[in-house]
């Protein structure tokens, strides 16, 4: 239910300017009306991409904020990338990782 | 009047949002087929056209999740990205609520749409707009089919439901075009982003070309998931409007373009 909920508020999120503004002031009181492990919370309070794909965090919705964040494509990739190297493989969901953690399968 | 053109296309953000990264040859004849498709389209004199999109968790989320949804709002916004990430500026589409309304009546009689009042789009149809549409013109009514949160429905259903869509179109005075956009394999938004299985793609291709609708369904998602990534989902899309326009396919464009995350795909479809 935890990773619904972290889903939901990036959902929320991405689709909700009050929300976005919200998102770029207080991240932390954004992420209190939604009901989330502390895990889940620091990484989304702290924009931590990776963390948040390895936790399960549908590729989409993850993009999107990526995007909010202004964090570059390139960037984007390499912070699952990292994620990954440092939390372990993708914990749930159907965005799992299938290349290694050194490969760049579109040179980005 | 009835259905008066059918087409697909992908919707990469890739392909507007990072345009410059591709091979310049690969993003010129990639543009040069949307245009194509763009006065095809426009030369059918569509009075509203439906795009087919497999949106990614804009308005639909697993709080309420529709197999199947169709618009009914007066007018639509999008991106619901960052304009920038998308290299898209936000528009508003006009639609129309009537004309939703009627077509919906119609294919309620098989498949069990939910209707939308609002609805952002998000670059699964905001890509194929910038294309096909440029100036915001054409009066649009998107339509969903859930390919992000399993359970999925079965290709079957979308092979119905575009066949529900054809009926619809041919029961209104009103000229409709269709527009389906997906990928064919392709691990979106994911570190394995720019892994796409051109073979996979091809095979699948060529089943839509001949309009084989066996073909079509002989894929179980377990199976797209190993070969053609969580974005193989799409083909539903792709199905659906195999389902609608009946006849074989013209494939204007396709080319694995790993910076796009896709194979890029333009295609038609002959109306029977």
């Amino acid at each position: 239910m935890s990773l619904y909920s972290l889903s939901k508020l990036i959902y929320s999120l991405n689709r909700d300017p009050v929300a976005k503004a919200q998102f770029l002031s207080e991240p932390a009181k954004l992420a209190d009306n939604f009901d989330l492990t502390a895990e889940e919370r620091d990484a989304f309070v702290s924009h931590d991409v990776g963390k948040m794909y390895v936790l399960g965090v549908n590729g989409q919705i993850l993009m999107h904020m990526a995007a909010l964040c202004g964090i570059e494509w390139s960037d984007y990739l390499q912070r699952m990338r990292d994620g990954v190297k440092t939390h372990g493989p993708v914990r749930e969901g159907i965005y799992a990782m299938t290349t290694g953690t050194d490969e760049k399968v579109a040179g980005a | 009047m009835s259905l008066v053109f059918t087409g697909v296309c992908s919707h990469a953000p890739g392909i507007t949002g990072r345009e410059e990264r591709a091979p310049k040859d690969q993003r010129d004849a990639l543009y040069g087929a949307y245009a194509e498709m763009r006065d095809a389209l426009h030369a059918a004199r569509p009075d509203a056209v439906i795009i087919i999109a497999a949106e990614h968790f804009a308005n639909f989320f697993m709080n309420n999740m529709p197999a199947y949804a169709v618009g009914m709002a007066q007018s639509y916004q999008g991106p619901i990205e960052d304009p920038e990430w998308l290299r898209i500026p936000a528009r508003t589409q006009p639609g129309n609520a009537e004309l939703s309304k009627r077509l919906i009546a119609e294919m309620l009689q098989t498949v069990d749409v939910a209707y939308c009042e609002e609805w952002q789009f998000d670059h699964g149809i905001m890509v194929p707009l910038h294309f096909l549409d440029p100036e915001s013109k054409l009066t649009v009514i998107p339509a969903n089919i859930n390919c992000q949160g399993p359970p999925l429905t079965p290709l079957h259903r979308a092979w119905a439901f575009g066949e529900a869509i054809r009926r619809a179109a041919d029961s209104v005075p009103e000229r409709i075009a269709l527009v389906a956009t997906g990928g064919i394999s392709h691990w979106p938004a994911t570190p394995d982003s720019g892994r796409i299985n051109e073979e996979w793609d091809r095979t699948f291709l060529d089943k839509w070309l001949a309009n084989d609708r066996d073909g079509m369904m002989d894929y179980t998602d377990a199976d797209t998931y190993a070969e053609a990534g969580q974005g193989g989902f799409e083909i539903r899309t792709f199905i659906a409007a195999a389902a609608a326009a009946g006849g074989p396919g013209k494939l204007r464009f396709y080319a694995p373009i790993p910076i796009y995350a896709v194979g890029c795909t333009v295609a038609e479809m002959e109306i029977a």
